[in-house]
């Protein structure tokens, strides 16, 4: 293989990976700063021992997040050398305004807050947990900016062999980029919450702390319901905004091969990539694809092959990963009903069952998550930068295959390991009756 | 011009500071093994570092961060021709993040010794790789025009491993003064014994590093043309000194801020030395990227200077603020019982 298909192996490893634990510094850290103000305010002590509990879990989780992250920023420079020679003038300067404002806020007052418990004020503590969670939310401002300006790029001007910031308000205006933060935001807080019923549902099959994990539950499902709502609405927006502006994305999302007006959208079909068609399409409706696309029933949406071949994304596995996030999506929205409702007529102990899916339904926002991710990076290919520059050209020329199939064969073992570490904390934790 | 000279100072400062401050977590990861007697004080010692060590990696990420946003050509370069030292450095620095967070998450013994390796392993291979790394910078890189034309191997010549021992002696040191600040009774005391004995292998090492700057790279030609900078290494020097004249007397805390400062002021020894080149070509000045050549456009570097100037201001204040809330020394009794330590 060569150095460029190494690469991209290698940074779907490191990113993906890394993407198993953002979406739940993101939410917990809302969630513990929630418990914990609860606590201040009205100073029950349920809510001290709840913001301890998913606290630890926060922590555990909060450590690989910090660690893998280092690799992302490592990674531009180590094997994408070309891509960060020609867009480092707009895309270092997020990335350096990310560290300055935000990490450093972040994992500062994250010591603060796991070690001064009993060194400030119950008030001045429940203030650290919430800028912990307002710098990660910024972290992900910053880092999205930067990921939308490769997904949409604006307020640059090209000069020689790079492309230079032509306007800084561009960039941290882009749509596309605030789209992504709403739906990344709002993911990650159906993940988060996902999780809080989880635990709390486990605990709740055996007794343990009823109070305590009855109260996390409902906190988790009301937070659920909200978010897996607007997480739809999220991703409504960004498929307005992929059909404008990345329209060969948009094509393999639908498997849409031809230029049609009034498209219709088909509940089943499965795309034939050779020979440019689907094997079958079956139960239809009539538009549904150029209304989602662009709010309008009679709209034209472009098809894939009016593109030329070597600048279409590779489309199985858009579409089916596409297909499988929506699933997914309107998945949580059922079961966030469920969870309100059973939770708030306090009627959960009767629905055992309900009980018994929620654990395993953790796994479904991770991977919804994950598939998310690959949607929105394997979709813009060709592209590293949508329509100014190919992947193909962005690696870089100073290391050899060999090298990257070293470091790659590094990481799949020393993240092999980190997991199992994290999953056997994790476990520990969560199954601990708090104290 | 100006905005490019600027961010070449800022680019040495962001990597001296975390040299600075992570030395000193890097430094105690080392020797800790050996310097505690027991677990309490294995727990004492990495209790010392857990609230700030977080924050102390930033500062590297910000210096990876700036130089990509300002000197994209140079960020591509580093990493890229130095693939398998920085990917050494990631690991290793995963490893010693990850040990001092999940070391004391288990009560096992496996668990506990398992971590206590890797976390002496990570910060001893980080700190040498960090010094072949920036020892083979201030040397320079075979870069021609075909960009890296050399191999892991032309890394390993005297001058880059030494720069690497360099910068163990210096951590240790400086890790073994923190210790010895950080906490109280025995632990304290041997721990400034053992930077005491450490200060004459990094004395020995300083001096070689210095002599050696003079044969294996031109970093003493600005100094040459420009006498005036000779008060940068001169006061590195002196620091150094002053770490065993404070030893000596017994003041541990001057004995650390000396100690800080010798880190800094051997960071800065090196760029002072390599300006304009941020990464010099061995095989021909044509190559080597430059404050000027590698440079973000003006626009950029306004931007980025702004930000800088509001922000990092802030983050010093509140890094302090931390640094001072945790001032006091640690206690054996309060690890013992206390439920919030490491």
């Amino acid at each position: 293989m060569t150095v460029e298909g190494l690469s991209r192996i290698q940074f779907a490893v490191v990113a993906l990976f890394h993407f198993l634990f953002v979406p739940l510094t993101l939410g917990l850290s809302v969630i513990t700063a929630y418990m914990e103000t609860r606590y201040v305010r009205s100073g029950d002590e349920t809510f001290l021992r709840m913001a301890k509990f998913w606290g630890r879990l926060f922590i555990v989780n909060f450590a690989i997040g910090v660690v893998t992250g280092i690799t992302l920023e490592f990674q531009f420079g180590m094997n994408w050398a070309q891509y960060s020679k020609y867009v480092g003038n707009i895309f270092g300067a997020p990335l350096a305004i990310e560290a300055t404002v935000a990490f450093f806020l972040e994992s500062t007052f994250i010591g603060l807050w796991i070690f001064s418990w009993n060194r400030v004020s119950k008030r001045a503590h429940a203030v650290i947990i919430w800028f912990v969670a307002f710098a990660s939310t910024l972290s992900a401002v910053w880092i999205l900016i930067a990921n939308g300006w490769m997904q949409r790029p604006v307020g640059y001007a090209l000069q020689g062999d790079k492309a230079v910031l032509s306007s800084f308000g561009a960039l941290i205006g882009n749509k596309m980029a605030w789209i992504e933060v709403f739906h990344t935001l709002m993911a990650s807080y159906v993940l988060a919450s996902f999780f809080v019923m989880g635990i709390s549902a486990f605990h709740l099959l055996r007794k343990h702390e009823v109070y305590l994990f009855t109260r996390s539950f409902k906190i988790g499902a009301v937070l659920a319901l909200a978010s897996s709502v607007l997480v739809i609405v999220g991703g409504d927006l960004s498929g307005v905004a992929v059909a404008k502006d990345q329209p060969t994305k948009l094509a393999a999302f639908e498997s849409q091969w031809n230029t049609e007006q009034h498209a219709t959208f088909y509940l089943l079909t499965l795309p034939d990539t050779k020979k440019e068609t689907n094997y079958f399409q079956a139960i239809g409706i009539p538009g549904g694809t150029s209304f989602l696309s662009y709010h309008n029933f009679n709209s034209t949406v472009r098809g894939l092959k009016s593109f030329p071949a070597n600048d279409r994304p590779p489309v199985m596995v858009t579409f089916l990963s596409f297909r499988l996030m929506v699933l997914l999506g309107f998945l949580f929205v059922l079961l966030s009903i469920l969870a309100v409702v059973y939770s708030q007529r306090g009627t959960l102990d009767k629905r055992r069952w309900f009980l018994r899916i929620m654990p395993f339904a953790i796994f479904l926002p991770y991977l919804a998550s994950e598939l998310g991710w690959i949607v929105t990076e394997i979709g813009r290919q060709p592209w590293i930068v949508y329509g100014l520059l190919r992947t193909a050209d962005a690696s870089s020329r100073a290391i050899s295959a060999g090298d990257v199939l070293a470091s790659l064969v590094g990481f799949v073992v020393i993240y092999s390991l980190l997991a199992a570490a994290d999953l056997f904390l994790l476990t520990k934790y969560a199954r601990k009756v708090p104290a | 011009m100006g905005l490019q000279i600027l961010w070449f100072i800022l680019w040495g400062l962001l990597w001296a500071v975390y040299f600075m401050l992570d030395g000193f977590d890097l430094g105690s990861g080392i020797l800790r093994n050996f310097l505690a007697k027991d677990d309490t004080e294995r727990r004492i010692i990495l209790h010392s570092i857990g609230p700030v060590w977080d924050g102390n990696e930033v500062w590297l990420i910000t210096a990876g961060g700036a130089t990509f946003a300002a000197f994209p050509a140079t960020y591509a370069s580093m990493f890229s021709f130095l693939y398998i030292p920085m990917l050494i450095i990631l690991f290793s620095l995963i490893g010693r993040g990850v040990a001092v967070e999940f070391r004391n998450k288990d009560e096992r013994q496996g668990w506990k010794s398992l971590w206590d390796w890797v976390m002496m392993v990570c910060s001893l291979v980080a700190s040498f790789m960090f010094g072949l790394v920036f020892g083979n910078v201030f040397r320079g890189l075979s870069i021609g025009a075909n960009g890296y034309e050399g191999t892991f191997g032309d890394l390993l010549n005297y001058y880059g491993l030494l720069t690497g021992l360099l910068f163990v002696a210096m951590f240790i040191v400086h890790g073994m003064l923190w210790v010895a600040v950080k906490t109280d009774g025995e632990l304290s005391e041997r721990a400034y014994k053992r930077a005491g004995a450490f200060w004459y292998a990094l004395l020995v090492i300083a001096v070689l590093f210095l002599v050696a700057n003079a044969f294996a790279t031109k970093l003493y030609d600005n100094f040459l043309g420009h006498p005036v900078w000779i008060i940068v290494p001169a006061l590195a020097v002196l620091c150094l000194l002053a770490v065993k004249l404070f030893l000596a007397r017994g003041n541990d805390v001057e004995a650390f801020f000396a100690s800080a400062a010798t880190i800094v002021l051997v960071t800065f020894t090196g760029v002072i030395g390599l300006y304009p080149n941020l990464i010099p070509s061995r095989t021909d000045a044509a190559f080597s990227l430059t404050a000027f050549n590698s440079s973000s456009g003006h626009y950029t570097l306004t931007v980025m200077t702004i930000v800088a100037a509001i922000f990092v201001p802030i983050v010093i204040v509140y890094q302090i603020l931390v640094y001072r809330l945790y001032r006091k020394r640690i206690t054996r009794e309060e690890v013992a019982e206390g439920s919030e330590f490491y």
